[in-house]
């Protein structure tokens, strides 16, 4: 391990850096779907005279929830119609979300993955018999675009060969933004305002994690789009398996910290995901309900979720609870409630499901079958297919346990917190859905503050995107940013700090290191600094057992809330004192910093909000159930950056598409 | 389940003109030791397992081995990553291997279709550039559909 006053990581950090300032018209900031999809289609707006940059924390070929690849597209229309679409995310999401949003994207998510397909991902196809092809095969029945039938788990998702999802988007994406556009391997940590004009984004800093260097990039207009929250909690594996998260373990929140710091309104931040997913590998079980038709059984071996108690518990929640497909969160919730009555632990039954299946098909088929059952895993969680080897477990033979996991903070999956942002500038959207910049007009994604956009992850109460939608919402946004430098070509931003206020900012954790490093034989414990782990520890403890961890079946009360505020803003006080003696270990005291940001956003809102909207997600047990009489509206807040207040309040709800 | 490098196989990339798991590692983990020159995961307990230093090891070099918190040992699951498939070889701890070939892209590497010479017309529209060239035209919420 590291000797004494000899930091960990290889490239060692320095007191003064070197500084890069940058100017651009259009900044964006992510390199996962979103970003990507930005960068596809940025270009064919822009004019000559227009400047672009894509910032990544990683390398764009693999960066992102789709670095490992997927084994589906969870969002696909294609024959279906997007009122109906706009009707299934309102169902599973209790009810409260952007309808504007989700319908507007339901237009355009087909494009991104007709493009996908184009590019050379795999689709799955149906043959004339009805029969299952791979994306090579099934090549022989045409592409998506002109026609040809994908193959469905379940209405929306359609299923692919996705080992390389993420490095065909990302060359596409390399090829229509220009290589000498992107910058890899830069971290940017903090958003700047305008230092004349109120309300308008200027710039970014960041840093390079390989070599030592800040930059300072400006801009007129930012998309920031970088995932959702990941280890904001401890999660259930604290070794090495730490690293096993379900969603991407490098997403730190830097979405929603970097937009909340410079006083953009966030919207639903109550909202969490604790997916059921295989307990440990954290495989996806979606293929295992929709295409083999498992069931989930209790302890003793009764198939709950069918129950007359589980229906007389959905009924509580009508009309999302009684709807054809029971919400997530309510689908999480009847196992905990087996869980918490004894009835554990919960089983996937592969072993009947397989076997129901084999009766209609011959051997060749039934082989093909299991090819599709590990590849659903090897796609896109390749831990979970070891941990079957390791545990000699095969479907056809062995039975799984589901657990639901620690909790999640996203927008572009099963969840729905972000940013509150504009929706289209059209006439079916309502004005209270329209964000008006200071011209006057109305940009799509914008948030509330000017220039600043988001998308994927980072936009609320629209989710059910999934990775094509991200992609779809990145171009959307793309094009709105163009047009919005357009419109301020006379707009020169100007930043309110100086070049080295800004080094003295971004490298601050590197002098703390190396000014108090030699006060101790050791350099992980000294009294003047701490370092990210210790307090990534002391954040995943503070919200574990008192925010509605795992700790606690997801159950907090006002009186824990109000602790765990009390802790959240000793650590931002200690987070002054972070030490960062190498490179890597500055990104880590930077994600840290973004991670309480966002875990404290969070528990606000569910501070603010005296109901139980998401049963099976989190529970605030003073307020049990759901209160459509007082709580039927988004949560939003706003954070003010002069004054660093907080400031929440109620934002109405209004119904665009009928039940 | 981290990733780790075997030593014998590792030549830190010396022919490359990068070290190819540290360029890929989207976490930041794989780094190279100057002085043997060899590649080694920095901070195991971070690693997402999601084998991308694996699959574009040119020497085969790293391995991942199951998580030490919950993965009984003995068994493998290693990727070899081609142009068009990849093969996975997955061995249990009781010896049962199972072997799987899946496509991973229908078109030659490095030749996906950026449309470089798509332009825009209407920048005040809510078309994407591929939707405005395919005459798509964008509707609201049908009328009856209406809350």
């Amino acid at each position: 391990m590291a000797l004494p006053n000899n930091p960990l990581g290889e490239l060692k950090a320095v007191r003064d850096p070197e500084v890069e300032e940058r100017e651009v018209d259009v900044l964006i900031v992510g390199g996962g779907m979103a970003a990507c999809g930005s960068a596809f289609e940025v270009k064919k707006w822009m004019s000559d005279d227009q400047s672009v940059l894509l910032v990544d924390k990683a390398a764009l070929e693999r960066s992102g929830a789709v670095a490992q690849g997927l084994s589906a597209i969870n969002t696909y229309i294609g024959e279906n119609a997007p009122e109906d679409y706009v009707r299934m995310v309102r169902n599973d999401l209790m009810g409260i979300v952007r309808e504007d949003l989700i319908f507007d994207l339901g237009l355009h998510v087909d494009d991104s993955v007709h493009l996908f397909e184009e590019w050379g991902l795999p689709i799955w196809k149906k043959s004339e018999e009805g029969k299952t092809l791979d994306g090579k095969k099934g090549q022989k029945m045409g592409t998506l675009k002109s026609g040809a039938s994908p193959v469905r788990t379940g209405k929306w998702q359609i299923m692919i060969n996705g080992e390389s999802y993420k490095r065909i988007v990302a060359e596409a994406a390399k090829l229509a933004i220009g290589e000498e556009n992107v910058l890899e391997r830069v971290f940017i940590v903090e958003l700047l305002l305008d230092a004349n004009k109120e309300n308008q984004i200027a710039g970014a800093v960041g840093f390079s994690v390989r070599e030592n260097k800040v930059y300072i990039i400006k801009c007129k207009t930012m998309m920031v789009a970088c995932g959702g929250a990941v280890n904001i909690y401890q999660p259930r594996s604290v070794g090495e398996g730490k690293g096993r998260a379900w969603y991407p373990v490098w997403n730190s929140g830097s979405t929603y910290t970097l937009c909340m710091k410079v006083g953009a309104e966030l919207s639903m931040m109550e909202n969490r995901f604790t997916p059921a997913r295989f307990k440990d590998g954290y495989g996806p079980v979606g293929a295992w309900f929709l295409l083999f038709k498992a069931k989930t059984l209790n302890g003793l071996g009764e198939a709950f979720a069918g129950s007359d108690a589980a229906k007389a518990e959905l009924e509580r929640f009508a009309p999302y609870g009684t709807a054809a497909i029971t919400p997530t969160c309510l689908r999480n919730h009847l196992m905990l409630f087996e869980m918490k009555e004894g009835r554990g632990p919960i089983m996937m039954d592969t072993v009947s499901a397989l076997a129901e299946l084999g009766k209609t098909m011959d051997k060749k088929e039934l082989k093909h079958l299991e090819s599709e059952a590990w590849e659903d895993f090897l796609d896109m969680t390749c831990g979970q297919a070891n941990l079957w080897c390791a545990t000699n477990t095969e479907p056809e033979k062995k039975n799984s346990e589901v657990m639901p996991t620690e909790p999640y903070l996203l927008g572009s999956h099963s969840g729905c917190c972000g940013l509150w942002t504009s929706g289209p500038d059209l006439d079916w959207v309502p004005d209270a859905y329209k964000i008006k910049a200071d011209n006057g007009k109305v940009y799509n994604r914008m948030t509330t503050v000017n220039g600043l956009f988001t998308s994927g992850d980072g936009v609320g109460c629209s989710g059910h995107k999934f990775s094509s939608g991200s992609h779809a919402e990145g171009r959307m946004v793309a094009k709105e940013q163009v047009r919005y430098a357009k419109d301020h070509a006379d707009y020169s931003p100007a930043l309110a700090q100086s070049t080295e206020e800004l080094v003295d900012i971004v490298y601050k954790p590197v002098r703390t290191y190396l000014e108090h490093c030699d006060y101790t034989t050791a350099d992980d414990v000294n009294p003047n600094y701490i370092k990210p782990n210790g307090m990534m520890y002391r954040m995943m403890k503070a919200g574990h057992e008192y925010g509605a961890g795992t700790a606690t079946f997801y159950q907090t009360t006002s009186k824990n809330l109000e602790i765990v505020m009390d802790l959240l803003a000793t650590m931002r006080e200690d987070n002054e004192k972070l030490a960062a003696g190498d490179l890597h270990e500055l990104m880590r005291a930077w994600e840290i910093q973004h991670r309480i940001w966002t875990l404290e956003s969070h528990l606000r809102h569910i501070q603010y909000r005296k109901e139980t909207r998401y049963p099976g997600f989190y529970y605030q047990a003073d307020y049990p159930g759901t209160d459509d009489e007082n709580w039927f509206c988004f949560v939003n807040s706003k954070y003010d950056p002069k004054e660093q207040k907080w400031d929440i309040f109620k934002k109405d709800y209004i119904k665009i598409i009928k039940d | 389940m981290p990733s780790f490098v075997i030593t014998e196989k590792c030549d830190g990339c010396k022919g490359g003109d990068k070290t190819a798991c540290m360029y890929i590692c989207p976490n930041d983990l794989m780094v190279l030791e100057p002085n043997s020159m060899k590649a080694y995961n920095q901070e195991p307990d971070q690693c997402w397992e999601c084998f991308s230093c694996v699959k574009i090891c040119p020497t085969q070099a790293i391995e991942v081995r199951g998580y030490s918190d919950f993965v009984p040992m003995g068994s493998s699951v290693m990727p070899m990553l081609g142009t068009e498939d990849v093969m996975w070889t997955c061995k249990f701890r009781n010896g049962l291997i199972k072997r799987f070939k899946f496509p991973i892209r229908t078109t030659p590497e490095g030749q996906a279709n950026a449309y470089l010479d798509l332009k825009g017309n209407d920048i005040e529209s809510g078309l994407l550039s591929t939707e405005e060239a395919d005459g798509l035209e964008l509707r609201a919420p049908a009328a009856d559909q209406l809350a």
